[in-house]
């Protein structure tokens, strides 16, 4: 047996006894460092004749080459070992929680004024928006609310201190002030709604002294109270995602409107839940109608020449009858419980694409 | 208003069903609330023959009856005085609830005294039919067994309540119901118009109207030798039946009119006046006692009626006591007048009387129904009570005629896209009452009397649309705008939305608040100017319009953080309100934070802080459109924020856009709040609105292939120099080279001078052009240091 093939097979056995990178370091060192065995033929070829060398040379170096192959290939596995061993010693138990995060939401009104506001937006609705603190003439009398008349006492208003000519600001007991402020102030066609907070003097199981309330103003040449009926029902239709949304349209009064409607939905309320869409039941949604001329006329607008409608609608109750929160009361005092539960998640956006809720 | 479907038969004939007729009231506007039909309660008791009584054997106040029921023949142990053979009585089978006694019968039958009852006869107070309880209900008439006890007793009549609008005072009476539902179609109207009835004398009570405004006319009557006393079972079921409760005649007939007619009277017992009577004003030192008890003092306001000795009555609104009837009453003087509603409402909210003429009369009663409701009142007292009739005697005149209302009626058309044949038009104009005087181009309408809302072409467009219901109305979707629909939201309305979606994804929970706050919280936090008190509150600590939404997020802060929840993180998009212009009002994004400790198995989590609060509101200023690095971060302006740990964000030195940082502990002591809060308040509407680069194309990255260099200092400066000073000016130093600083360390102690701190900062050096040499990043490096020399900065060792 040659050199060579005493040291290969040397080396390799070395070189596959090697249990760990130091030993095979030592095997590399002792083979082919610049003292190693490999090393030391590697100086024999300068003594020996062209011939000789020729031969020896090319086999030298296959063997020098043979080994580094071999040990890489130790060094791979052996790598992949202490890895594996260093990783089954590094475990944890994920089972533990998480660092702290926090998930916030939004309130369930804030949320309906935003579907309402893409439903009415598709159909060409621009948002208006007006002050809470109101005067007499736009929250009343431009609305055809004419003094000492009986509708007014309706509103429960509260009035803010009177100023030294004894005249006092309301607030604003419906958002109808900015139908006025609209209309005194834009050129027709008007398509807007109006949300916002509204303010009334009650307070029981079911009324809180603010609320918040959509109004709605469409004012053109050819509105009529077939689209009055057309779009509200669509909205109906979109806002409670029920397909089968049937509406019904009643005369009332209001001083503003002319005639005037309520319109209900058709409901089922035998399981203690409201169910739109099902059932013989009616609920009322809003109030609308065609726009009094007295109005126009108070805003500069000829009723002969310009027509339209106007709805207004009860922001929190519609959350409650969509959402099914059972009492109005805890909209108002910011308990956490409340808000997580009945909240939303920022990332649900309210889209006619997406899906409304 | 309440009325019952018999009575409603007065005046309409009609073979409509009940489902149809609440059909028709709805279509008509006439909101039903209720039904309700007494016969409901009673269905369970039917007539029965008393066949034979015999004494029971062991107790001498029972009998024991052998009963002809619907069951069959009944032995029932009776202990009435009254029970007798061949007495009908009113029969209770075994298990049935008994109203008046509220138990229900035992199913199986029960000895009483050794002797089973297989049922029971009952007394009109255990049906809760009236108040009679001598003994069981002994009934009368063609009767037969098995008969339903509510069929005997006519009580097989649904009572409806239904809304009514402030427009139609006549619904306020049966006939005005009666009179729109036969125009909608539900049957024959039955005006059932009175025939006067002639007067034997002139009547002895005059009457003068002194104050012709607030009462334009005044009918009256006297009847002598009348004999008041219970007025009879028809008119006292009716009355009973809508929740009145009859006292006499002489009154029930005023309450009974008033419902029929909707025509409120008044009655004096002619005896107890002083001379004639007076519609005048009041004046000083007028002063009466009214019919509910009270004593009242009639301001010039108010519109009275007085004979010699003073005032007997409010007009319109309430009776007086020492005038009223009673049933030794023999003369009676009826008054039919009518008054101004506005003033009626006036004296109605000054005194504070709910009565059911006040209702009527300032909601704007028929002006010119004072004669027949005096007639209608005549005829039914003298029917029942007897008595000589006066003349009639009649003050002023009502108000004048309305003006015709001219109706286009084309209007019909275009405003509610329907067409109708004008013969339908007549139809409905004649069965309200009107009469169309002209029929022309446009038509001219004399509305009825008693239809004071009708005054213009829309409002005759409603009435034919209401009669023909708004079903008839096509069901036309909203064409698209002309162009399209396009953005709707303002740049301004946008950024609330993105604020608030912001503060969600950041942790916050949205909360929704009062606009009020108490004025001594508005005070507190900035507020409580006079123009911003309530005058008539809904509660006391609510009396004030809040200047902040801070003081009302803390109070919600603690008082979750009482119910021990953990992590308490509010925040509400609303408006404050600087003053009571329509330009007064903001919109604001406020927030707070009550710090804590919450344990965790990791180690210690730094409880969240004023710097957590500055990385939140710079956040929430990215969201709105405010590039929050250009704003400068200046000393608080608000007496509520803590004077050494808040500042505020401004944008110029004037415009604060944003405060933020703990809250001042005076501020959170008035609140009831110990502790530390941290918030921040955020005014969106003094962020500029952009106008827009009129593209939405966005500007070429600049993306240098150079490796940036990173340089660290430390500067000892003294302690009042603020951080952001050194980074701006180091920021400045090459503005071509220097792309950012970052503070990495404040440190003040040991090997640091007392009084000055050492701010250690890494500053970025992005070669644009070619790698930097040696040289040239030793060049910037100086040029730091100088800057940093104008705050007395050294650099540390």
């Amino acid at each position: 047996m040659s050199d060579i093939e005493t040291i290969e097979a040397e080396a390799l056995s070395a070189i596959g006894g090697a249990n760990d990178l130091a030993t095979l370091d030592g095997v590399r060192v002792s083979e082919l460092g610049k003292k190693g065995r490999v090393s030391a033929l590697m100086k024999t070829l300068g003594g020996m004749d062209p011939e000789e060398r020729k031969e020896m040379g090319p086999k030298l170096n296959a063997l020098k080459n043979r080994l580094n192959d071999a040990i890489e290939t130790r060094k791979t596995i052996l790598e992949d070992e202490e890895l594996d061993a260093r990783l089954a010693s590094e475990k944890a138990d994920l089972s533990l929680p998480p660092r702290p995060y926090h998930t916030g939401g939004l309130h369930p009104v804030m949320q309906v004024f935003e579907e309402i506001e893409e439903i009415f937006g598709a159909m060409g609705f621009a948002v208006a928006e007006g002050p809470d603190i109101e005067d007499d003439f736009h929250n009343f009398t431009a609305l055809n609310f004419p003094i000492g008349h009986p509708a007014r006492e309706d509103h429960d208003t509260f009035f803010m201190t009177p100023d030294e000519n004894g005249e006092r600001k309301v607030l604003r007991t419906h958002t109808s002030p900015v139908q006025i402020r609209t209309m005194m102030n834009e050129k027709p066609p008007i398509r807007v709604i109006i949300p916002g907070r509204v303010y009334r003097n009650d307070w029981d199981a079911t009324h809180t002294p603010m609320f918040h309330q959509v109004e709605g103003l469409v004012i053109d040449k050819v509105t009529h109270m077939g689209h009055l009926k057309g779009c509200l029902t669509d909205f109906a239709r979109a806002f409670f995602e029920v397909d089968a949304v049937e509406t019904r349209f009643r005369p009332h009064f209001f001083p503003f409107t002319e005639p005037s409607a309520e319109m209900d939905v058709k409901c089922d309320r035998s399981g203690g839940n409201v169910k739109i869409g099902q059932g013989d039941d009616w609920l009322e949604i809003l109030g609308s109608g065609m726009v009094h001329p007295n109005v126009l006329r108070n805003c500069g607008l000829d009723p002969n020449e310009y027509q339209g409608f106007a709805f207004g609608m009860g922001v929190d109750r519609l959350a409650m009858l969509k959402y099914g929160m059972p009492d109005l009361r805890p909209y108002f005092e910011s308990d956490m419980r409340w808000l997580s539960h009945y909240g939303f998640k920022p990332w649900l956006l309210p889209s006619l694409s997406g899906g409304l809720s | 208003m309440k009325f019952t479907v018999s009575w409603l038969q007065d005046h309409l004939l009609t073979k409509a069903s009940m489902e149809e007729l609440l059909d028709a009231m709805t279509n008509a506007g006439l909101e039903v609330e209720s039904v309700e039909n007494p016969a409901e309660a009673l269905s369970e008791f039917t007539v029965a023959h008393v066949k034979s009584v015999t004494k029971h054997p062991d107790a001498d106040k029972l009998n024991i009856c052998e009963v002809d029921t619907k069951d069959g023949m009944k032995t029932i142990v009776c202990g009435a005085p009254n029970v007798s053979e061949g007495m009908y009585a009113v029969y209770a089978p075994l298990g049935t609830y008994i109203p008046g006694l509220d138990f229900a019968l035992d199913k199986k039958p029960r000895k009483i005294r050794g002797i089973e009852s297989h049922g029971m006869m009952c007394s009109a107070k255990e049906l809760e039919v009236s108040e009679e309880n001598e003994g069981i209900m002994d009934l009368q008439g063609k009767l037969k067994v098995g008969q339903p006890l509510a069929e005997v007793l006519e009580l097989d009549d649904p009572v409806i309540d239904f809304e009514v609008t402030p427009n139609r005072p006549d619904w306020l009476g049966v006939l005005g119901i009666a009179r729109d539902l036969a125009a909608a179609g539900l049957g024959k109207f039955n005006p059932m118009p009175v025939k006067p009835v002639a007067g034997a004398y002139p009547c002895p009570v005059s009457v003068t109207i002194e104050a012709p405004d607030a009462c334009p006319t005044f009918a009256g009557r006297m009847i002598r030798g009348v004999k008041n006393g219970p007025s009879p079972d028809w008119m006292q079921a009716r009355l009973k039946s809508v929740g009145i409760s009859p006292k006499n005649m002489l009154v029930d007939v005023t309450n009974y009119i008033s419902l029929d007619r909707a025509r409120p009277l008044h009655v004096y017992d002619v005896a107890k006046l002083e001379g004639g009577l007076t519609a005048r004003l009041g004046k000083e030192g007028d002063k009466f006692l009214a019919l509910d008890g009270k004593e009242y003092e009639p301001t010039e306001d108010m519109c009275v009626i007085a004979d010699e000795s003073g005032v007997v009555g409010l007009g319109g609104v309430m009776g007086g006591a020492s005038t009223g009837v009673s049933d030794e009453t023999t003369d009676v003087f009826i008054e039919s007048a009518y008054f101004d509603p506005l003033r009626i409402a006036r004296t109605g909210r000054a005194t504070g009387i709910l009565s059911d003429a006040r209702y009527r009369n300032e909601r704007g009663i028929d002006p010119e129904s004072c004669l027949e409701g005096l007639e209608l009142a005549t005829r039914l007292i003298v029917e029942v009570c007897g008595g000589e009739v006066s003349d009639v005697t009649v003050a002023g005149a009502p108000p004048e005629k309305q003006a015709p209302v001219q109706f286009n009626i084309e209007d019909v058309k275009r405003l509610t896209g329907v067409e109708f044949k004008t013969s339908e038009l007549r139809t409905i104009i004649k069965d309200l009452g009107g009469d169309i005087e002209d029929a022309g181009e446009a038509w001219y309408v004399a509305p009825p009397s008693w239809r004071r809302d009708l005054k213009q072409s829309a409002d005759m467009v409603e009435e034919i649309i209401r009669i023909k219901g708004f079903a008839a109305l096509p069901l036309t979707s909203l064409p698209e705008p002309e162009g399209g629909v396009s953005q709707v939201l303002t740049e301004a309305q946008r950024r609330v939305r993105a604020g608030r979606r912001l503060m969600a994804a950041r942790g916050f929970l949205e909360t929704v608040t009062w606009s009020f706050v108490s004025h001594a919280e508005a005070k507190q936090f900035g507020g409580g100017a006079k123009e911003l008190v309530v005058d008539n509150p809904v509660a006391s600590e609510l009396d004030c319009m809040r200047p902040s939404i801070l003081p009302n997020l803390i109070k919600a802060a603690q008082k979750n953080a009482d119910f021990s929840q953990r992590n308490v993180r509010l925040f509400e998009a609303g408006p404050v309100y600087l003053g009571d212009g329509p330009k007064d009002q903001r919109r604001y994004i406020s927030m707070i934070v009550r710090p804590e400790t919450v344990r965790n198995w990791i180690g210690k989590e730094e409880p969240y802080d004023i710097y957590a609060a500055k990385a939140d509101v710079f956040a929430l200023l990215e969201a709105v459109g405010q590039d929050p690095t250009r704003l400068m971060v200046m000393e608080p302006v608000s007496d509520h924020w803590h004077p050494g740990r808040s500042a505020t964000l401004r944008l110029g030195p004037k415009n604060v856009i944003a405060e933020f940082g703990e809250l001042h502990p005076r501020a959170l002591k008035a609140l009831d709040v110990d502790g530390t809060m941290v918030g921040f308040e955020v005014n969106l509407d003094a962020i500029p609105v952009s106008r827009g680069t009129g593209t939405k194309t966005k500007p070429v990255l600049e993306k240098l292939d150079l490796t940036p260099i990173r340089r660290d200092f430390a500067f000892v400066v003294t302690d009042d120099v603020a951080a952001g000073d050194l980074v701006k000016a180091a920021l400045g130093a090459d503005k071509a080279l220097i792309t950012a600083v970052n503070v990495f360390d404040v440190y003040a102690g040991k090997g640091v001078e007392d009084g000055h701190k050492s701010i250690a900062i890494e500053v970025t050096i992005q070669p644009k052009d070619a790698t930097l040499t040696d040289a040239q990043i030793d060049a910037v490096s100086q040029k730091i240091i100088k800057a940093m020399g104008k705050f007395g900065g050294t650099l540390r060792g």
